[in-house]
């Protein structure tokens, strides 16, 4: 009843509500037009201009994020003051969520039908083939070897991440140096890929002089030093050591969700099977171990995902030369290098097939969890 | 969970020793490949090529004691008896020992060769210069002389100039998803209107995308859009990877909120938008702080996305780019990829060390990025 009338007293005064707010209607409506003209001129400004770099930087910065800012408040202010009560309320979650999820469509959801679109493809894109982007992938040579390097870098990159981590969460939750340890084991986190890539590739260096590897090697055996990323003497297991470098940088993750998955079992369990008699062997695999079975299960796909994944290390470190290309990089050579852009999306469609199962598993433990 | 460990911290000497080591040995198998390349950056050209870094720690090693001229008398071509070592001069070529810690040497050709006395003694190898540093960091030209005598100019590496690209590519990629997150969230957690669970689905379905998957496609849109090589396009390629990550665990959060302090707001006439930034920004900061130094350290990290975006662009080029650049064609100066390698950690080192809590956190709450 009330709002009736108060509608009927507003469509009354009608006349007289535009005259008083008509300030108010043109700055809503020239508000937004200079606010896009605003930014729509700042996109041509950093393009173009050769304007000192710090100068730009700062500009950008400060133009990107305002501008996003700018958008929500001018598409907020415009929806609060012209329109009445009930067309905000439809209107107004969409300024809410509408950029995210007309982002996500953009970049991730209509890529993945168009991605598809274009494997069923021939190299140009002139011409519908159907699978057989597929069966080339599947029948290749190189392709093979990316797949059988992806299942090494899963059995021996995921698995030494996980024991490792594990180790270290056991041994510094009984330590002294807890913080000290944690810290410094989780810090090639921070590191990028391409940096893990330039430490490691030191380490590998043939020059005996320069790698700490091949000096200990020719120090202890005399022989002459190894190309050991390269050398086709040890192939496929020059690929455990790019694996290494994964091992070196996800350690750290594995290592903090275990950590925390071990501090949350509750002690009188513990100490209830050492009053038993148990050793402290029989109390890790008996009771620390069936308790963070869920975190180890999340840990672990996360990690199988990213060495799934895995593109970075590869190519900096190799290049995917000497038979050590995984899935990723094929693509990259594929589509980028060789510009096959029919076979190059065929691998990328299998990459998110083999990735989708073990993600969504991970996700169904994650919500389990209740994390957050 | 309160009552947890501590108990196990004293369990027997013996014990606390046997696990510190392990952990000591993890940890400096850890710490030793960062530690090298620190190391190495501040040693000379010279120094990184004839000795290891490891020779900055004590260790023995030839020093020269005496050194002189060899009377011209002395035959060159038999036996010479020089500082008490007999031998041929192939044999003090290749040094010959008077005891274990004493040898003499023949440096240099036979006729105006020297010969050396050298003792083993303990020394370190602590030469250290910023030289690598000036000249990673300089963006000078050199000019290069070609062999048909023309002169070519050529850009030192210019990772300041990377650094600032770094910057401006990781800062907004890391606040502009965290606003439309952040907004999509609470549109989510506390909106009621049509299609908000099928909406929702959609977010998180998408987190099992992987981004190699859309690269393609967006590369078009990009060429069509002249997006290409542009910050903008760097950006917002950035937002969409991830937002569903951004857009899930601030879900999370923004949602556990307690509900009485939105209801009073609404009760005492605040707009959703208001409420928004004077409420629910503050109360999430713990769980924005986590996710932006997640992102900002994926976005400075990032090679991939840059390598596709940027593409052949030096003045747009991040961190990541020029130093696998670097690794491609200088692969061996290892004085310059030592440095350069270090200016490109430094940030996110520092970022890491001071906000870990923040970044553990992030993680607990659920590491799954596409």
């Amino acid at each position: 009843m009330q709002r009736v009338t108060k509608e009927i007293e507003k469509s009354g005064g009608l006349i007289e509500w535009i005259a008083s707010n008509v300030s108010r209607l043109l700055a809503a409506i020239a508000i937004p037009l200079l606010t896009f003209l605003g930014l729509y001129s700042g996109f041509f400004f950093l393009r173009d201009s050769n304007a000192s770099q710090g100068v730009t930087a700062l500009v950008a910065i400060v133009w990107g994020v305002g501008g996003v800012a700018a958008l929500y408040l001018v598409a907020n202010g415009f929806a609060e003051q012209l329109l009445n009560d009930r067309w905000r309320a439809t209107v107004q979650p969409f300024i809410f969520i509408g950029p995210a999820v007309a982002i996500l469509l953009w970049y991730l959801a209509l890529p993945t039908l168009r991605t598809f679109w274009i494997s069923l493809q021939d190299n140009n894109g002139s011409q519908f083939v159907g699978l057989s982007n597929y069966l080339a992938v599947f029948t290749n040579r190189n392709m093979f070897t990316a797949f059988r390097n992806n299942i090494l870098w899963i059995l021996f990159g995921a698995s030494s991440s996980v024991i490792i981590g594990l180790l270290v969460a056991v041994l510094a939750d009984r330590s002294r140096f807890e913080r000290l340890a944690k810290s410094l084991i989780f810090m090639p986190m921070a590191i990028s890929m391409v940096g893990a890539g330039v430490i490691w590739n030191m380490l590998y260096e043939v020059n005996p002089d320069v790698g700490l590897l091949n000096a200990i090697y020719t120090g202890l055996t005399g022989n002459p030093a190894i190309a050991w990323k390269a050398a086709a003497t040890i192939a496929p297991w020059n690929n455990l050591f790019l694996i290494a470098v994964m091992v070196w940088l996800q350690t750290g993750f594995a290592m903090v969700l275990f950590s925390a998955a071990i501090k949350g079992i509750p002690s009188e369990i513990v100490e209830a099977g050492r009053m038993d008699g148990a050793t402290e062997i029989q109390v890790f695999f008996r009771i620390m171990i069936p308790y963070i079975t869920g975190t180890i299960i999340t840990v672990s796909t996360t990690i199988i995902i990213f060495s799934l994944k895995i593109f970075d290390v590869v190519q900096v470190m190799t290049g995917g030369q000497f038979g050590t290309q995984v899935i990723a990089t094929q693509f990259y050579r594929e589509y980028f290098t060789n510009q096959n852009a029919g076979s190059g999306s065929a691998i990328a469609i299998v990459l998110l097939l083999t990735v989708v199962p073990v993600m969504i598993y991970n996700l169904r433990q994650l919500s389990d969890q209740e994390a957050f | 969970m309160a009552t947890t460990t501590s108990v196990r911290k004293k369990s027997g000497n013996t014990g606390q020793l046997l696990v510190n080591g392990a952990l000591l040995l993890i940890v400096l198998i850890w710490t030793i490949p960062t530690f090298a390349l620190l190391v190495s950056s501040f040693r000379t050209r010279f120094d990184i090529q004839t000795t290891g870094w490891w020779t900055i720690l004590p260790h023995r090693a030839w020093v020269t004691v005496e050194e002189f001229q060899p009377r011209p008398e002395v035959d060159r071509d038999s036996v010479m008896t020089l500082s008490g070592a007999q031998g041929t001069f192939e044999e003090f070529r290749a040094g010959i020992a008077l005891d274990s810690s004493k040898q003499v040497l023949w440096v240099g050709n036979k006729r105006i060769g020297k010969v050396v006395v050298q003792e083993k003694e303990w020394t370190t190898n602590l030469d250290f210069t910023l030289d690598n540093y000036g000249q990673v960091l300089a963006g000078k030209t050199f000019e290069i002389r070609q062999p048909d005598g023309s002169i070519r100019t050529e850009q030192a590496d210019n990772f300041v100039g990377a650094f600032l690209n770094s910057l401006t590519v990781a800062i907004p990629a890391t606040l502009i998803p965290i606003l439309i997150a952040a907004f999509a969230a609470y549109g989510f957690a506390w909106m009621r209107f049509p299609g908000r669970r099928t909406f929702f689905v959609i977010v998180v379905a998408l987190l099992v995308v992987p981004l190699q998957i859309a690269l393609v496609p967006i590369l078009q849109d990009y060429v069509r859009l002249q997006l290409n090589g542009t910050y903008l396009g760097i950006w917002l390629a950035h937002t969409g990877f991830g937002l569903p990550l951004a857009t899930y665990l601030l879900f999370n959060y923004i949602r556990g909120l307690p509900r009485d302090i939105l209801e009073s707001a609404f009760i005492d006439g605040a707009s959703h938008f208001t409420i928004f930034i004077r409420l629910i920004l503050p109360l999430s900061v713990p769980a924005l702080a986590s996710f932006a130094i997640f992102q900002f350290l994926w976005v400075w990290n990032d090679y991939l996305v840059a390598l596709i975006f940027v593409g052949a662009k030096p003045e747009v080029q991040v961190l990541t780019m020029r130093l696998a650049e670097m690794v491609g064609s200088r692969g061996n100066d290892w004085h310059l990829l030592t440095a350069g390698a270090f200016v490109s950690m430094i940030l996110p080192l520092v970022v890491f060390f001071s906000l870990q809590r923040f970044f553990v956190r992030g993680l607990l709450a659920g590491s799954v990025k596409g």
